[in-house]
């Protein structure tokens, strides 16, 4: 396979979430993280989940990694049911999660190493080429420690995209950074995101951003969590943050998520 | 450059000090030699070879005690870290030994192996494997579980993890742990060789003990010194590359 097929080869994929219930084992409770969660992602959908701490958005995101199971129910992307981690479906964490061992370029070469059908002067080129696409094609060779947070998270995001996944799963990937790089790697990520069609989930406690990137916004709630309602946002893109149309979805969401939140109080 | 020329200065002044302090005569010359009979002896002994091949005899029993010691220590150390069971007992066993000083084993060593490089090797792995063994297992355990969680998600798992990814995230404990190692190993390999005479091959630690017996203070100081550089060369050779890859990788202090 050529660099270029490798490179054109766009198959985002649909994923289907089908009851998907966990729980977690506490010190002195079971703590009921996931109740019976269904969602449809259409194929190269940008979606994102909302909701305060601890209504197992993460933890949704991790079983659709693969890195959790469900206790019940069950994930189906493109077709398959997700039984552990897959190169189709790639992650980003809050922290870069970067290998400090590695410079830049190792660290976008470490997914493609493990890809097979490739030879290692096109590993190198199509990570390059992601090192370029998050505009960074000048760092290669830089020593993370040197790297801003932002640029960080750029490393981080070519690293994911590199191994040409179907899905890819953001968790809270902008929160550690400052409101200006923020703002930045939204227009960066909905570039991108136009580039190389992906299946996006995105989960985030900040409902201007999901308002922001999301075609479709989705709220949780917490105790146990569970998807309340669901945004459609019809902007055009690119989308700017401080757009006043944006305000208005922004608020609307969040006037239900406060809506939400004080029928869990009085419901405790 | 500057910080070159500081250190040669310091050390020639610590030179000429020594040669006054010499020519003063305040003690006698058995006790404190001239720096120019240091400098004899050193050469005497290069010339008819014996200085050479004692080093090169230390340095074996060293090298290979060593390597076996981290070859041993390190899979024990990752081992401790992941089986719990392990943990509280090898762990705690390395703990308690790790903190005997190493030449306690020299009596041990004689009575299991006699006056053998048995012996020598049994004190020098003895003095290398604990503190090996109880850097990788704290590296180990400190290693940001995210970072095997990002591995996972790429396809990496067993054994891949363990070398792409355990390993080099734990290797600025590792190597703390090596130079720790290195550290016992050498105390307790002289003390092993004041201490006993092997007819196999006569250490530095040997030239030592025999210039104490001929009461040739010359000797004494100038396998001393020596013993000095070699040990400031093994920290060169062996722990500066190391070093300079952690601090530039990590960002760390040199």
């Amino acid at each position: 396979m050529t660099v270029q097929q490798e490179l054109e080869a766009l198959q985002p994929a649909r994923l289907t979430i089908d009851r998907v219930s966990k729980w977690f084992a506490m010190k002195h409770q079971r703590v009921h993280a996931l109740d019976r969660i269904s969602l449809q992602v259409a194929e190269g959908e940008f979606v994102c989940l909302v909701g305060p701490s601890g209504c197992g958005k993460s933890t949704l995101l991790n079983v659709i990694a693969g890195l959790e199971n469900p206790d019940e129910g069950s994930v189906i992307s493109a077709g398959q049911p997700v039984n552990g981690p897959n190169r189709d479906r790639m992650m980003m964490f809050q922290e870069p999660a970067l290998f400090p061992w590695l410079d830049a370029l190792d660290n976008v070469l470490f997914g493609l190493n493990l890809k097979p059908g490739l030879t290692d002067g096109e590993r190198r080129e199509v990570a390059q080429y992601h090192l370029k696409l998050v505009g960074l094609e000048r760092f290669q060779h830089a020593n993370l420690h040197e790297l801003s947070g932002g640029m960080k998270q750029r490393v981080a995001l070519a690293r994911s995209l590199a191994p040409n996944p179907r899905v890819l799963l953001m968790d809270e990937p902008f929160a550690a950074l400052d409101a200006l790089t923020r703002e930045q790697l939204y227009g960066d990520i909905q570039r991108i995101w136009q580039q190389r069609r992906k299946t996006i989930v995105f989960v985030t406690h900040n409902v201007r951003e999901a308002a922001c990137l999301g075609d479709r916004v989705v709220l949780f709630s917490p105790h146990p969590g569970r998807v309340r309602e669901e945004f459609r946002i019809d902007l055009p893109r690119p989308r700017d943050i401080n757009s006043v149309d944006l305000a208005s979805h922004a608020t609307r969401i969040m006037t239900a998520l406060k809506g939400h939140l004080t029928e869990a109080e009085v419901a405790e | 450059m500057k910080r070159t020329l500081t250190a040669i200065l310091f050390f020639i002044t610590l030179f000429v000090a020594w040669d006054v302090v010499y020519r003063a005569k305040i003690w006698s010359p058995v006790l404190v030699p001239s720096p120019e009979n240091v400098v004899r002896y050193l050469w005497e002994s290069i010339r008819d070879g014996t200085l050479q091949s004692s080093t090169v005899v230390t340095l074996k029993r060293l090298l290979a005690g060593y390597l076996i010691g981290l070859v041993v220590g390190i899979p024990l150390g990752f081992a401790t870290a992941r089986v719990r069971t392990l943990r509280d007992t090898v762990g705690v066993l390395a703990l308690g030994l790790q903190g005997l000083p190493s030449v306690c084993w020299v009596p041990l060593a004689l009575l299991w192996f006699g006056q053998s490089e048995g012996a020598m090797l049994f004190v020098v792995v003895m003095g290398t494997l604990w503190s090996v063994i109880l850097a990788t297992e704290t590296g180990v355990r400190n290693v940001n579980p995210i970072y095997v969680r990002a591995a996972r998600t790429m396809g990496s798992h067993g054994v891949h993890t363990w070398v792409k990814v355990m390993l080099p995230a734990s290797l600025p404990f590792i190597v703390s742990g090596m130079k720790q190692g290195w550290a016992f190993a050498w105390r307790s390999l002289m003390a092993a060789e004041i201490f006993v005479t092997i007819l196999s091959g006569f250490g530095l630690g040997h030239l030592l003990h025999y210039g104490r017996e001929l009461n040739a203070m010359e000797q004494v100081v100038g396998i001393m010194l020596v013993i000095v550089l070699i040990g400031l060369l093994a920290d060169k050779v062996l722990f500066s590359p190391w070093e300079n890859f952690l601090h530039r990788r990590w960002g760390t202090a040199k």
